[in-house]
């Protein structure tokens, strides 16, 4: 059982989505059982998977029998073993979570939602676990097209929005297939392995710069790194909660984890950082997206769109940790990958809360939700914590990484990038906060003076934030073994 | 100058393949109509598409099928060049299921999107969401 576990980890959700559209003609109350039960089935496996890769190493699973470079084989190995269990762990939470929301929105479509939602961790995890780079296109346009879907269910403004992304989605993952057409014409193989054993002595060739530059704008686009990121905002703050609680925390950090691939394993360090001499522009580039981040959440006055521009902003952390061409910087950049999957997931998640019981969640619609909604507002604070980078919650630590890779690669900017967008955090987090602790006017007219009760959002969906809030503070104080037993062997050792 | 002819003409494929991109690319940024936009995101996914195709084709090889692959003289040296590298042709038939797919949750979002605003011209839409 446990050898076909990279199998089961993608076949499983996607079979289930199967299941789970012809169960929502029957009966709308097996979708949920179904759904739950297929990615508890992805996150067992994928949780399996990381402890076989810290026992045996890298894996190869050859699907079908057939071996690479001829079939395609999933390859697993340090960094996506740490990747896969983030990924189907967030979408089994969220999902959990979002059970009364989901039926709250759309009554009449739940089959449908549950279906999209297990085909698109399918293209996620696809995404993560293949080892071939043309699979990887496939699964990408897999997650994309289902999550344009699922961002579509939502407000009047959520359809153009969509359309939108779709736009900058689909050239996105276009130029990646064209990149990857380039590399098959000057390799002949499409296995990420195979094309990284052929490319060395083509370093010099054209037909490789043009490969490797067009891959990463398209995977640029698909992460939203600034100046590409015009579609993210919208789409994220108009779909319904449960759709921008998924997509906002994976997506991005799924394709943070594609270019990293394609820049350990495909093109290998040496070309990126020795052969190139792109690393400084790029560094500069994420240092623009980080301040450009805060400032334009600091010009919101909605706690969904601030947080869609957080967004943006961790997007440059990664970039530019992954980029300054060190150890600590890639450290820092994969470490933020599952902390910032985690901590957007949590902020997100709050947002769902509220939506549910405030139905708004301009800054105007906050106010008093400290008394309503303790345990949705705990959460938000632990959430906001980490985003700032306090100790000991997740988020300090790979801020911390990052932030002696600036120094020990002499990108000071970039630290200062870093230290700025902290600050704004504070400002951002505590505005919201001093909204939610303040009463909203009606209750002070007269002698209607005395404040209401609790008004909580149901336990089913208060518990998972709860523990994704516990988790923020479990992955920081074990940042020490995560880094050293998994994300030191991630990066290879010819990175210093 | 009969330098730049012959390299465009010895490679015309990439430079068919790179026009039609563009012609997509600009529609995509330039076109007011959302269907037109569409379009041209169809024409972009296309012209990935022929540049594929163009480069599995060999002059004067024939489809991927072994002659003489059956029988007593099955075994028998294989000429790669009589062939045409079937391989980008059968990635490009995900492509185009991929193609496909896109375009329509495409047009059935600009149905959304017409059934809310009763109109598929971009700035008349953005006008009557400044209004709200």
């Amino acid at each position: 059982m446990n050898e076909q576990y990279p199998a089961l980890l993608v076949v499983v959700p996607l079979l289930s989505a199967l299941v789970v559209s012809i169960a929502g003609w029957v009966n709308k109350r097996l979708c949920f059982p179904v759904a739950v039960a297929a990615l508890g089935m992805a996150a067992w496996s994928a949780v399996g998977l990381l402890l076989r890769v810290l026992d045996e190493g890298v894996i190869v699973y050859k699907l079908g029998g057939w071996s690479p470079p001829m079939g395609i084989a999933y390859y697993i190995d340090y960094l996506n073993g740490l990747v896969l269990p983030v990924v189907s762990i967030v979408a089994l939470l969220n999902l959990i979570a979002n059970k009364k929301g989901i039926e709250q929105q759309f009554p009449d479509k739940i089959g449908p939602f549950y279906t999209l939602y297990l085909l698109m961790v399918t293209g996620l995890l696809g995404i993560v676990v293949t080892g071939d780079a043309f699979n990887l296109y496939v699964l990408l346009e897999i997650a994309a097209l289902t999550g344009y879907g699922l961002l579509a269910m939502g407000e009047e403004r959520a359809p153009l929005a969509t359309l939108n992304y779709l736009y900058m989605g689909t050239i996105g993952a276009c130029f990646y297939l064209l990149g990857v057409g380039y590399l098959y014409i000057v390799t002949g193989s499409l296995n990420m392995v195979d094309i990284a054993r052929l490319l060395p002595p083509l370093y010099q060739s054209n037909t490789v710069l043009a490969a490797f530059i067009i891959c990463m704008v398209g995977v640029w686009l698909k992460m939203a790194f600034f100046p590409l990121h015009a579609w993210l905002p919208n789409a994220y703050t108009y779909a319904n909660s449960a759709a921008s609680s998924l997509i906002a925390p994976l997506v991005t950090k799924v394709m943070v984890y594609v270019m990293i691939r394609l820049m350990l394993t495909i093109f290998t360090t040496e070309f990126v950082f020795t052969t190139l001499a792109l690393s400084d522009a790029v560094v500069w580039l994420a240092v623009i997206a980080i301040v450009m981040g805060a400032v334009l959440a600091l010009a919101e006055r909605n706690l969904k769109k601030m947080l869609t521009y957080i967004v943006v902003a961790e997007v440059g952390y990664m970039v530019g940790g992954a980029w300054l061409g060190n150890r600590d910087g890639m450290t820092g950049a994969i470490l933020h990958i599952v902390n910032d999957a985690l901590m957007t997931l949590c902020v997100f998640m709050v947002v769902g809360n509220i939506v549910y019981k405030v139905k708004g969640y301009a800054f105007e619609d906050l106010k008093g939700l400290f008394r309503k909604m303790p345990f949705t507002m705990g959460a938000l604070v632990v959430g906001a914590m980490s985003i700032i980078g306090v100790p000991p919650t997740c988020g300090f630590f790979s801020k911390w990484y990052l932030i002696v890779g600036a120094i020990s690669s002499g990108h000071y900017c970039f630290m200062a990038a870093l230290i700025f967008s902290s600050l704004v955090s504070v400002v951002l987090f505590f505005r919201v906060f001093e909204i939610c602790f303040y009463e909203p006017f009606s209750n002070h007219h007269g002698h209607d003076n005395h404040p209401g009760g609790m008004d909580e959002a149901p336990v089913s969906m208060v518990v998972p934030l709860l523990v994704v809030a516990v988790i923020l503070i479990l992955v920081g104080l074990y940042t020490g073994d995560i880094v050293n037993h998994v994300i030191q062997f991630a990066i290879p050792e010819a990175m210093v | 100058m009969t330098d730049l002819i012959s390299t465009v003409i010895a490679k015309y494929n990439y430079w068919i393949y790179i026009t039609l991109m563009m012609i997509g690319l600009y529609a995509m940024i330039a076109k007011n109509n959302l269907v037109k936009k569409i379009v041209g995101m169809n024409i972009f996914q296309t012209a990935i598409i022929l540049f594929y195709v163009s480069i599995g084709v060999k002059k004067g090889a024939t489809i991927p099928i072994l002659e003489h692959g059956h029988g007593p003289d099955a075994h028998h040296v294989v000429h790669a060049v009589d062939y045409i590298n079937p391989l980008p042709h059968v990635l490009m038939l995900t492509a185009i299921v991929v193609g496909v797919a896109t375009l329509g949750v495409a047009l059935a979002l600009a149905i959304r999107i017409y059934n809310n605003y009763n109109t598929l011209e971009e700035d008349e839409i953005l006008a009557q969401i400044r209004e709200k």
